[in-house]
């Protein structure tokens, strides 16, 4: 079981698990409780580079469609292609089910990112 | 007493006692007075169902009439007395868009019919209910390949499409930052060569059309394969009707087909109402525009239709929607339904070969006995160009007092086309007789 003590995250709600110099990449517990039953998640193109911060892409549910944005800037190396025929998989284990990972090409971006304990304080404030 | 205004002044009085106001004018007591309307509209007085009638009778009959050969888009086939009678039930024919998609079991189902077709027809996975005809469904398209494509702004178009597909294109992306770019042609079709040195990063799609806007077909082998090593997508658009006959867009290797479904059952009215069909991978299946009928069962195990992937914009995109399209053309996609489920696919074949052969048959003819020749020397399928030795506009005049809509005048849809062009279409209806007929009528006005 995945614990969230060790995991860094966004404001916008996505965790981020780093082995070595691969970020992977899912969304809380806490966003999926509020996004309701996953419908849909739009797997990225591997190779696909982005920068922190961008959007790199969607998930659907049957309240709201949103965005997932990158923690650190590098490049699509790993996606979770299962989650294509199984979304609900993000709302059964959300801190198992990555959606894609990215290998960093500043790893010093992670100290952007947030505390599980700082995450639950915006929470909080929400 | 209007037999279109259902209430009488007793009906009327009774409702609003009934909710407790004396006038209808009460009812808009809650509109500040001074933003409300007021004294009478100007409007005509109502008028009697018989004098309405004879008012649109006498402006019906300055329509004038003549014999078809009009095209471009818009075409004069034959439509089975099965459309109008299926179509024209009330159960289709008054009901808008059911909110309560399910309940309307049968609206479903026919649409859900329809995009089946269009996938048959285009060789495509996935088609969505339909859209408003074939220019927005162009334009659909392009914004689907910009939304699909990573950090891309650019469209290429190919010069040979209709022209007013392009106008529609640069209403669409006017205020978008969307970079439309219209390659060359070369003898009648899209010049190809000119592609490659476009592609680019920028680039998220190229829209060509075949049969184009002279009635050329174009041969796009090997195009498919140079976009998609620049991950742009290829964008076909076809008159479906030439798709019994041609190479469809999925073999073409297109990511996008489209067109304009008029030549189904739907007759060549001034502006319409058509339809657009817009047909693409599975892979863009969730960033399709408009909604899509998906086949499911009920509770006992039936088969039943729900509006699978419906208006996601105005539900759950919102602001971050990537279309406004949240509806459809389903009345008149149910006549092509209809259409195409009365002719049957072995029919649609035949109405293929037919349009084609009487199309050459005619373009034949001109050539050996009026002496024109055609634009280009290429191939076509129920519509040609002609170069005329006069002006297109003089010619067709002078063709129509022989009661003969001749064609349509290029230069008319697209004043940067030569004034000397014009492009005959000749469908399943036109007889040996009429087209003989054309032929002494045209040698008349070269004269």
């Amino acid at each position: 079981m995945a614990s969230p003590e060790k995991l860094k995250f966004q404001k916008s709600h996505e965790w981020t698990r780093v082995e070595g110099s691969i970020a992977y990449v899912g969304i809380s517990d806490h966003a999926q409780e509020e996004l309701g039953d996953i419908v849909f998640v739009e797997i990225p193109e591997v190779d696909d580079e982005f920068d922190a911060g961008e959007e790199v892409t969607n998930i659907e549910s049957v309240k709201a469609a949103s965005p997932i944005y990158a923690p650190v800037s590098g490049k699509v190396v790993k996606v979770n292609q299962e989650l294509e025929d199984a979304p609900e998989l993000i709302n059964q284990k959300p801190y198992e089910a990555f959606i894609f990972a990215i290998e960093m090409t500043d790893p010093s971006e992670l100290d952007n990112l947030l505390s599980y304990e700082e995450y639950q304080k915006t929470i909080e404030e929400e | 007493m209007f037999p279109y205004l259902p209430h009488t002044d007793k009906e009327i009085k009774e409702m609003l006692s009934d909710i407790g106001v004396d006038s209808i004018d009460e009812l808009f007591a809650d509109i500040p007075s001074k933003v409300r309307f007021k004294g009478d509209l100007k409007l005509p007085k109502g008028q009697s169902e018989l004098e309405v009638y004879t008012r649109l009778k006498t402006l019906a009959d300055n329509n004038r009439q003549a014999v078809s050969f009009l095209g471009a888009g818009n075409y004069d086939h034959i439509i089975p007395s099965t459309v109008g009678a299926l179509m024209g039930r009330t159960e289709f024919y008054t009901s808008y868009t059911p909110y309560q998609p399910e309940i309307s079991q049968g609206v479903l189902q026919a649409i859900f019919e329809f995009q089946t077709l269009m996938c048959e027809l285009t060789s495509l996975q996935v088609s969505n209910a339909s859209l408003y005809d074939g220019h927005t469904a162009a334009s659909e398209a392009c914004a689907l390949a910009i939304n699909s494509t990573r950090k891309t702004d650019t469209i290429l178009y190919s010069g040979t499409i209709h022209p007013y597909t392009k106008q529609v294109l640069e209403t669409y992306f006017e205020d978008l930052n969307i970079k439309l770019v219209e390659l060359p042609e070369k003898e009648g079709v899209l010049d190809t060569d000119s592609v490659k040195s476009r592609l680019g990063d920028n680039v998220a799609g190229l829209l060509v059309q075949s049969p184009n806007i002279y009635g050329n077909l174009e041969d796009y082998t090997g195009l498919s394969d140079l976009l998609h090593e620049h991950k742009s997508l290829l964008i076909v658009s076809s008159n479906p009707m030439a798709l019994g006959a041609i190479k469809s867009q999925g073999e073409w290797g297109a990511d996008i087909a489209i067109g304009d479904t008029q030549p189904f059952g739907l007759p060549a009215y001034y502006g319409g109402p058509s339809v657009g069909y817009i047909a693409a991978t599975e892979k863009l299946l969730r960033k399709m525009p408009g909604r899509i009928v998906g086949q499911s069962v009920d509770e006992d195990g039936k088969r039943a239709f729900v509006l699978t992937l419906q208006a996601r914009e105005q539900h759950i995109k919102r602001e971050r929607a990537t279309s406004n399209i949240c509806s459809n053309q389903a009345l008149a996609a149910l006549g092509n339904t209809i259409y195409l489920a009365t002719v049957g696919k072995e029919g649609l074949k035949e109405l293929a070969e037919q349009n084609m052969q009487k199309a050459h048959y005619l373009a034949e003819k001109l050539k050996k006995e009026a002496g024109v020749k055609l634009a280009a020397d290429q191939p076509f399928f129920n519509e040609f160009t002609l170069e005329l030795p006069k002006k297109a506009a003089d010619v067709a005049g002078s063709m129509e007092a022989d009661g003969i809509f001749a064609g349509v005048v290029l230069n008319q849809l697209d004043a940067s086309k030569p004034d000397n062009l014009l492009t005959v279409a000749v469908t399943e209806k036109r007889t040996v007789e009429e087209m003989d007929r054309y032929v002494q009528s045209m040698k008349g006005a070269l004269k």
